[in-house]
């Protein structure tokens, strides 16, 4: 884990010509581009079969023409009110998630790093729990500071809990290991706050506050998807336009300065861009486990990158996210929520990677 | 390595290096006995506080002439268990902890890495979920299998990735195990509302509601894990040089990896089965105990045992007095304390990478 894995698979060993446009410059690269289109497809594909499948049957041919403005009014109330906020919800949290995963991993070198370790995620369960346990009237004042629900709850914990390990990990400058480590150390006395809320709560309250703690879509509505869209069009473009940084940073610190980054900056820049996504994800969905985790490294194999490609990691994690839901919904008779599939799916994949590519990761 | 015995003067050494040499041992020793001493304070705190009020004199009463009193109920039926049940908890989390910080060089390491709260947790999940009850006496046996097994898997997937138990991919698959076990316990949880009601509380680690047979099964495992770990003192020394630095200092690396890895699983699956996960101390103990009696395990394992038990004693009785009508678990009081230490740790040194 000292190392950088990300790295090891070398650089290019060709360079060609790239397309600069503005401060993006984009090197020439077949095979990501022909990946990323095949999974810009699959994504399309996964998100008009989600909304055909449910308790009404309609073909894709029927959801296109929905979405689109033909169909009947029953097809249109069905695909537009109640299954396209949830198809986008899920779409747009395995994009966030994706990007923040690929974006905490390039820049602390580190194959296991995810967005959890800046603490944002125990933040987020914190909050959400105390919203959900504490909103219940139990106790009158915090019914009155909490009345803005759970995705408020949720995001203000999120980025309290952000803010508080980046300050902690602040040293006359933030270094990514010393960042991991303040991140452990916070968010374990959140989860233990959060336990002792759960012990504490009606039983009720705590079914509630497992099914938000696994990561589920079955709340999602247009209203609680307005929010993500808004954080999404504005934070995925500008973590496009930090590659090229990231990749600079790659080359290790000093050298990195050396040809003109300033890697203090940059960090703020990439830190703060991974823990908005991420807490609009966490906000929307719940905490959906592991697709932060796994995307990038999918993403990096399937491209043959030197590092995870960011608008690949996004598009993968749209799949993974929609093609979970699918399957939670459809495979078992009741549903089961997707950050349960997203792990069951997660978790073995790593330990493939230990038992396959174990010099990788060691290193 | 440091001299350990006192060694006899010889007329060649002279009075004053005999008692240079002398020193550091025998201070050492003096520490130890002042931490027994500390055990002794945390455990006579234990008996006498609690969230019901018996007076100091009743409490001696009830130990020294035990009648059919109240005091004698709660003295004699609740808090000695209780007691004996922090001490077994303390000694297995600081020594477990001790010997997995030297097994893996890593001052970060966490006995709770092995995955071994995470297959605890879905055994006893799934012992109420299919018999239906929580029951103390039952649940003790389900997590101790499960932590078992938990953390043979996470061996064997490793020994099948590099061939060795070596640390790093451990701690790897401990976390993937982890989650996948972590995956079907919330399956299961979402399902049944019994079995959420029983899993919420023992996660937080608790010593409270646990009778005398949960403490006499789990005492064996104890046993067999510490012993292991005081045979495996030695060897951790030489393993902190480095791996090829023990072999060729003559230690078998294999079987020293081998009794270090059996002792954490032991002792954690003991003290995980006893109270349930209960976290920091594993971690922050060895920290306390290298800082006064330095990196020797012959001196560092028995003094994490000691300061494990004071750690959980002490938090458990802190919890009794201020949770004011119910109780807050030694569980989360240890984190809510151990976690600012960890960060301070953190802060404050420039620590191996795991």
């Amino acid at each position: 884990m000292s190392t950088s894995p990300v790295a090891v698979r070398g650089p290019d060993r060709n360079p060609r010509a790239g397309v600069v446009v503005g401060p993006i410059g984009l090197a020439w690269r077949p095979r990501l581009i022909a990946v990323t289109v095949v999974a810009l497809a699959a994504a399309l594909v996964l998100l008009v079969v989600s909304i055909g499948v449910g308790s009404v049957a309609l073909t894709p041919v029927d959801v296109v023409r929905a979405l689109t403005g033909g169909g009947t009014d029953l097809q249109r109330l069905i695909v537009l009110q109640l299954r396209l906020p949830r198809a986008l919800t899920g779409a747009l949290v395995g994009l966030v998630l994706g990007i923040a995963g690929a974006l905490t991993q390039t820049f602390t070198r580190n194959p296991l790093a995810t967005p959890d370790v800046i603490g944002v995620t125990s933040g987020a369960s914190a909050g959400a729990v105390a919203a959900i346990v504490l909103g219940g009237g139990t106790y009158s004042v915090s019914t009155l500071l909490l009345g803005g629900g759970i995705p408020v709850a949720a995001t203000l914990g999120a980025l309290i809990a952000a803010a508080l390990v980046y300050g902690l990990g602040w040293r006359g400058g933030v270094e990514s290991y010393r960042l991991i480590l303040v991140g452990i150390g916070v968010g374990s006395v959140l989860t233990a706050i959060t336990s002792y809320l759960l012990v504490r709560a009606q039983i009720s309250e705590a079914q509630q506050a497992t099914v938000w703690l696994v990561g589920s879509l079955s709340g999602a509505s247009w209203p609680s998807l307005w929010p993500l869209l808004a954080v999404a069009s504005v934070a995925v473009p500008l973590s496009i336009a930090t590659s090229t940084a990231l990749g600079l940073s790659q080359l290790g610190d000093e050298t990195a300065v050396g040809v003109g980054l300033s890697i203090q900056r940059h960090r703020l820049t990439v830190i703060a861009l991974a823990v908005v996504l991420t807490a609009a994800a966490v906000a929307a969905a719940g905490p959906v486990g592991f697709v932060a985790f796994v995307v990038p490294q999918v993403a990096l194999r399937v491209a043959a990158t030197s590092r995870p490609p960011i608008v690949l990691s996004g598009l993968v994690g749209t799949a993974l996210v929609l093609a979970a839901d699918l399957a939670g919904r459809t495979v078992f008779p009741g549903e089961v929520p997707v950050g349960l599939v997203t792990t069951v799916v997660g978790a073995p994949y790593l330990i493939w990677l230990l038992v396959r590519h174990r010099k990788e990761l060691v290193s | 390595m440091t001299q350990t015995a006192a060694p006899a003067p010889t007329p060649a050494h002279g009075a004053a290096v005999a008692d240079r040499r002398r020193g550091p041992g025998r201070r050492r020793v003096g520490i130890l006995l002042g931490l027994v001493v500390a055990v002794a304070v945390t455990a006579a705190a234990s008996v006498a506080f609690g969230s019901n009020h018996v007076q100091f004199l009743r409490v001696f009463e009830a130990l020294l002439h035990p009648g059919d009193d109240e005091a004698t109920t709660i003295v004699q039926g609740v808090r000695i268990p209780r007691t004996i049940l922090g001490i077994v908890v303390g000694a297995c989390l600081g020594v477990a902890g001790a010997v997995m910080q030297g097994q893996t060089r890593n001052p970060l390491a966490d006995p709770g890495l092995f995955g071994v709260s995470a297959g605890a947790g879905l055994a006893v999940v799934i012992g109420v979920f299919v018999f239906g009850v929580a029951d103390t006496g039952l649940d003790v046996w389900l997590a101790l299998a499960g932590a078992l097994v938990a953390s043979v898997a996470v061996f064997s997937i490793t020994a099948a990735g590099s061939g060795t138990a070596s640390p790093v991919p451990l701690a790897l698959a401990g976390a993937a195990v982890s989650a996948l076990l972590d995956a079907f316990t919330s399956f299961i949880v979402l399902a049944d509302k019994d079995a959420l009601n029983a899993y919420r509380l023992w996660v937080v680690g608790s010593l409270s509601g646990r009778d005398a047979g949960v403490i006499s099964s789990v005492v064996p495992f104890a046993l067999a894990g510490l012993v292991l770990a005081f045979l495996n003192s030695r060897a951790l020394d030489n393993l902190g040089l480095g791996s090829d630095m023990a072999r060729s200092l003559g230690q078998n690396v294999l079987v020293a990896r081998i009794t270090g890895l059996a002792s954490i699983t032991l002792l954690t699956a003991a003290a995980t089965a006893a109270a349930g996960p209960v976290g920091f101390v594993g971690l922050v103990v060895p920290h306390l105990a290298r800082a006064i009696v330095g990196g020797s395990h012959r001196y560092l394992i028995p003094a994490s045992m000691l300061i494990g038990i004071a750690l959980v004693l002490g938090a458990d009785v802190v919890g009794r007095l201020i949770g004011g009508s119910g109780e807050v678990q030694v569980g989360i009081v240890l984190a809510v304390l151990g976690g600012p230490f960890f960060v301070a740790v953190a802060r404050r040194r420039s620590l191996v990478a795991l």
